[in-house]
């Protein structure tokens, strides 16, 4: 049994995929050059033109795009092909509580899904296999991804979506799912049910896909080892398609870049000047195949590393490490990106101080979000009534911006720590990314 | 017939009532009652005092939240059922009271009731016909 899902693209010659790259990605700036009037127009401002990119090699000369340009031209802005072409949209949290929204053709689904068939099948899967994906299903990514490409391996696909622990423990003991595919956190909260519910026996688990949210090393051991299963990692960004933009082998040491679809640099954050092979710095991604929402340079914001290093599973295409921070501020709490902008947003509109602080911790293997917020006279009242009543005010338009719920604490005025005058907004305890 | 209550927002940790005992000792203040409703996370602490006006400004001085509040005082005679009496009139009446609490003045014989209602004025007017006697912010001072 093959552990590949397409065993000539995934295993390539250098020069084969340098090849793919070169002429998908001339084509793709010539078509958006033509039919995207904003990136004609960011081309036309940096002076570049569809003439200019020859080949990848070119790729340095065109401008980046970032999360602003996506909101900019929310919602059609960046479509490349007919609105009657585009069969689907996906969407993420925005900054301002206006949401990115990506669009998909067919064949882009297809192709998004072939990328999941290939974490699915690199990670042992086959038509044999019974896969239980507990990743939200809508506008998130993460089901339908995984969904997709567990259909097109042929496994018997459990389309759980997240939540309802007793029955997510129900399928899974009941028609033996040999795959799970969830957010890591959630994974160690099965792991945690299993054990408590006495259920460890009756798994038939063999392997997990964990994404969406930063883990460490640490947390994938101990998953490992309780439920006597190979956990891999597996990366994506909605923006770009979802899931299964690269994903872990049996090696285990990084996470392979379809290369075929996505070309990546690494940039300096602060120049954006391309940095050597091996150099630490922010990802950057651009679809060479995408129909209806092709990014140029997108920005992802992470920072990791990149490897050619031959890999033992026999796979060509580049390797990026598990992304070792952000150079941006946000915060990705159960699987949900939350900006500290979003929440100064709330509190401000609230009529509220600026003076707040994050803390976000992880306790039981769950993410936890907790707003300070200094008290004033003008939210303060006698009663502890009213008080809970404002409180829960805040906690509730807090819930409506972000989508998660985040407990709200009023704490004196003033209490909030303040380093050479300027306030740590953030505080996050749970030390995910490894420098 | 109101009285000024000073109300302080106080978070639920260690030392945070020592600070405001401190400042207002510092003023020169003398504390006459006092009171605390708390919560998990954080509580109000409740305070009938000598000078209103100066405890406030020393509380300001350490960065405390403090609101005036105007409540009722009654004096109750220390005896079963005195408090009870007040307490049904009130609610004879459909007044509501958010909170209440007491302490008893030196001469023993009675026992004074500080009462945080909707209607401040109805309520010293319905217990005022009733006979019961109300503090004024002179009998606070002169404790």
């Amino acid at each position: 049994m093959s552990k590949y899902y397409q065993e000539a693209i995934e295993t390539a010659s250098r020069e084969q995929i340098k090849q793919w790259q070169d002429e998908r990605l001339v084509a793709t700036v010539k078509r958006v050059y033509e039919n995207v009037e904003y990136y004609r127009k960011k081309m036309d401002e940096a002076g570049v033109t569809p003439d200019d990119i020859k080949s990848a090699d070119d790729l340095h000369k065109l401008p980046f795009l970032t999360k602003a340009d996506l909101r900019d031209a929310y919602p059609y802005g960046l479509m490349a092909a007919p609105l009657e072409d585009c069969v689907r949209i996906q969407s993420t949290s925005g900054t301002t509580g206006k949401r990115v929204v990506a669009f998909y053709t067919q064949h882009d689904v297809d192709l998004w899904e072939d990328c999941c068939a290939r974490a699915i099948m690199a990670v042992g899967g086959t038509k044999e296999d019974v896969c239980q994906v507990c990743y939200g299903y809508g506008l998130f990514t993460g089901g339908p991804g995984l969904n997709g490409g567990s259909h097109k391996v042929g496994c018997l696909t459990l389309p759980m979506s997240s939540g309802n622990t007793e029955r997510q423990l129900q399928f899974m003991t009941d028609l033996g799912a040999t795959i799970l595919c969830c957010t890591p956190s959630y994974a160690a909260y099965l792991t945690e049910s299993i054990y408590e519910k006495g259920l460890r026996d009756q798994i038939k688990l063999k392997a997990g896909i964990f994404g969406a949210e930063a883990w460490t090393e640490e947390m994938r051991h101990d998953i490992e080892e309780k439920l006597g299963i190979k956990a891999y990692d597996i990366y994506g960004l909605t923006e770009i398609s979802g899931p299964g933009v690269s994903f872990e082998c049996e090696a285990q040491t990084g996470m392979h870049i379809n290369e075929d679809h996505f070309i990546a640099e690494i940039i300096d954050p602060e120049t954006g000047e391309v940095l050597p092979e091996g150099s630490k710095g922010e990802l950057v991604f651009t679809s060479i195949t995408k129909e209806a929402f092709p990014l140029i340079r997108y920005r992802t914001r992470d920072i990791c590393v990149l490897s050619r290093e031959k890999c033992p599973c026999g796979r060509t295409h580049v390797k990026m490490s598990k992304p070792m921070g952000r150079s941006d501020d946000m915060l990705i709490i159960r699987g949900v990106n939350v900006f500290p902008s979003q929440i100064e947003m709330v509190l401000l509109n609230k009529g509220l101080t600026s003076n707040y602080q994050i803390v976000v911790d992880r306790a039981n293997n769950s993410d936890s979000i907790e707003v300070l917020v200094e008290m004033t006279p003008e939210l303060f009242s006698d009663t502890v009534n009213e008080l809970n009543v404002k409180e829960k005010e805040i906690t509730e338009a807090l819930k409506s911006v972000l989508g998660i719920y985040a407990k709200v604490r009023i704490v004196e005025p003033k209490s909030i720590v303040r380093s050479e005058g300027k306030a740590v907004r953030v505080i996050d305890k749970r030390n995910l990314y490894k420098q | 017939m109101a009285i000024n209550q000073l109300s302080v927002f106080v978070e639920n940790k260690k030392g945070t009532i020592l600070t405001i005992t401190r400042a207002i000792a510092n003023a020169g203040v003398d504390i006459r009652a006092l009171s605390v409703a708390d919560t998990q996370d954080f509580g109000i602490l409740r305070l009938i005092v000598s000078d209103t006006e100066k405890a406030k400004a020393a509380l300001h001085e350490e960065n405390c939240v403090v609101s005036l509040t105007q409540v009722i005082a009654v004096s109750v005679s220390d005896v079963p059922g005195g408090l009870h009496q007040v307490l049904e009139y009130l609610a004879e009446a459909d007044i509501n009271v958010e909170y209440v609490y007491a302490f008893i003045t030196v001469s023993g014989k009675h026992a004074y009731v500080v009462l945080r209602v909707e209607d401040n004025d109805k309520a010293s007017e319905l217990l005022a016909s009733k006979g019961i006697e109300l503090v004024t912010e002179a009998d606070i001072q002169a404790l």
